[in-house]
């Protein structure tokens, strides 16, 4: 990166620490961070979207859509966390294959389970065998992605059903006493007003998304943990320019600071967002806003 | 091979007791319901554990954040946000990598970077945290009345709190203390995924369960039965804390006492 980086062994702790820390492995690190807020942007609204439909697919008056919508619910967040992820990581994988395997290659006759394997035809198989590198990991992220967005869209669909409940019954009855119908007091009155009190819940499902983000680890995907691993361990002159010890207890104090200092921020945020939506709200903490304003 | 000499080879292994290899192949039901339920006992001592010493160093870190003091006060709502704001994940992975520098400094570390007791050592840091958060908000809960009928009848310091202060504290936390544990036995999977080395591939649960699923490329069969197995763990959990419910409960009339409300299941 600078010049004067040409020979580091010659280099003072500074200068040194300078270069190192500017050196093309390094970055690889640092965009994992970017992977990580790739992972959270993409993954908060779809996952609101998820929670969103189950929330209404879980109120709807058909029984047969509202069993499927709370069946999302309750058996997504009865399931141990960890182990959902690994497992809809494999499951989603095998099942992609299995449908372009019988869409692919319709005349194959061997069986798709052969003992301890899944075997699908080499055209059938994600991502194609000869595809670029850039795929495969698209592949995996899109796939994590997926994974993030089905687990917590059902706690969302649980905050969102409760927000949907918990919009004064009287809001409600005054809209179909103006004459409107169902869909237009949904979308008008009760979507609206809903947010406040799912602000607190999501704000909370928000927080815990950021502390899931180190999982990407375990779905196989090049995250900050993966990196921290790589270049925080022992590396020895013959392989490096830059030897050192075993780092990676400074490079995990780094991610532990990181995600702190991401907390401290959302948490800022989430109050300001708090403010901004109680403000005309039939809540105590509207009221107590109205009277502190008046 | 019959399904009860499976379990005598296998049922104790993840303490190191019954046969030295893991099957490699001819996967039967059996050796999956097998060593996946071996594995639990190593969540169940880390789950069991964390608690009973999380749970001192909780009311500790409570009443720290609600005393006057202010280094106390400081020093404990520091650590709550330590171990709430950051991932468990990047928390066992910085701890194992800490022990692991200091125990060549001072080899009297070297315990700490066995599974055993570093992970111990972070959970009960953690659930600490937590559960020092909720008990913190029970406190501030205290019906103010309680308090002033103890300052009436002259109980006061060690014996107001012992009496009054801590029982009722307990009551008011419970329902969120008992999810609080429900959390702490599901986040004790992460303990072999996060550095902490499986000696001898002597693991927990989920490290037998994605044991299987790597070797058979089906995690249809050993995440399922990993599910089961918590299923059962998590309502014997509920159990035992509903009993402690009750108890701390018994003196209020019937249809008053607060019936156990189970939000199950975020990660950390």
């Amino acid at each position: 990166m600078f010049e004067f980086c040409t020979d580091p062994s010659t280099l003072d702790t500074l200068p040194w620490m300078a270069c190192y820390l500017t050196t093309g492995k390094q970055f690889g690190f640092y965009s994992a961070f970017g992977t990580v807020l790739l992972l959270l942007a993409i993954t908060a609204p779809v996952s609101l979207a998820f929670g969103f439909m189950g929330a209404m697919a879980a109120r709807a008056r058909n029984v047969i859509i509202s069993v499927i919508g709370k069946g999302y619910i309750a058996i997504v967040r009865g399931v141990p966390d960890i182990a959902f992820f690994l497992f809809f990581v494999i499951a989603f994988d095998q099942l992609f294959e299995y449908i372009r395997h019988k869409i692919k290659c319709p005349d194959w006759s061997e069986p798709i389970r052969q003992g301890n394997d899944f075997v699908v035809c080499a055209e059938a198989k994600l991502p194609l065998g000869s595809a670029p590198q850039w795929v495969h990991e698209t592949y995996g992220f899109s796939l994590a992605v997926l994974t993030f967005a089905i687990v917590f869209g059902a706690f969302a669909a649980n905050v969102l059903f409760g927000a949907m409940r918990a919009v004064p019954k009287a809001q409600l009855e005054t809209a179909a006493a103006y004459g409107m119908n169902e869909r237009q007091t949904f979308w008008r009155i009760l979507v609206p007003q809903m947010w406040v009190y799912a602000l607190p819940g999501l704000g909370n499902l928000w927080m815990v998304l950021i502390k899931a983000t180190p999982l990407l680890f375990l779905l196989g995907v090049e995250d900050i943990v993966y990196w921290a691993r790589e270049l925080g361990g022992t590396k020895t002159a013959k392989f490096t320019d830059y030897p050192h010890g075993d780092w990676r207890m400074w490079y995990f104090f780094a991610l532990l600071v990181f995600y702190l200092a991401f907390t401290w921020v959302s948490e800022k945020a989430l109050d300001r967002i708090m403010a901004h939506l109680t403000k005309g709200q039939a809540t105590t903490a509207g009221e107590a806003q109205r009277r502190a304003a008046a | 091979m019959s399904c009860w000499d499976i379990i005598a080879d296998y049922g104790l292994r993840s303490i190191g007791i019954g046969e030295r290899l893991l099957p490699r192949k001819d996967f039967t039901l059996c050796h999956q319901f097998t060593l996946i339920g071996s594995g639990l006992l190593w969540n169940i001592y880390f789950g069991v554990l964390a608690l009973i010493v999380g749970f001192m160093l909780a009311t500790a870190v409570a009443m720290g954040k609600a005393a006057r003091n202010p280094v106390i006060q400081k020093l404990s709502t520091g650590f709550i946000f330590l171990f709430r704001g950051s991932p468990l994940f990047i928390q066992f992975f910085f701890a194992y990598f800490l022990f692991l520098s200091l125990k060549q400094v001072y080899p009297i570390f070297s315990p700490l970077t066995s599974a055993w007791l570093g992970a111990l050592v972070v959970l009960i840091c953690n659930t600490a945290a937590y559960s020092g958060e909720i008990f913190y908000g029970a406190y501030q809960s205290i019906p103010k009345g309680d308090i002033e009928a103890a300052d009436a009848y002259g109980i006061t310091g060690w014996t107001r709190f012992k009496r009054i202060i801590w029982p009722t504290m307990l009551r008011l936390a419970w329902p969120a203390y008992t999810n609080e544990a429900i959390f702490l036995f599901h986040a004790t999977v992460l303990v072999f995924f996060s550095g902490f080395p499986a000696y001898q591939q002597r693991g927990d649960a989920l490290y037998y369960a994605s044991y299987f699923a790597d070797k058979t490329f089906n995690p249809f069969v050993p995440y399922p039965i990993l599910a089961g197995y918590y299923i059962v763990l998590t309502l014997i959990v509920i159990m035992i804390f509903g009993i402690v419910n009750k108890r701390l409960n018994r003196h209020l009339p019937q249809d008053n006492r607060p019936k156990l409300k189970l939000r199950l299941n975020l990660i950390r």
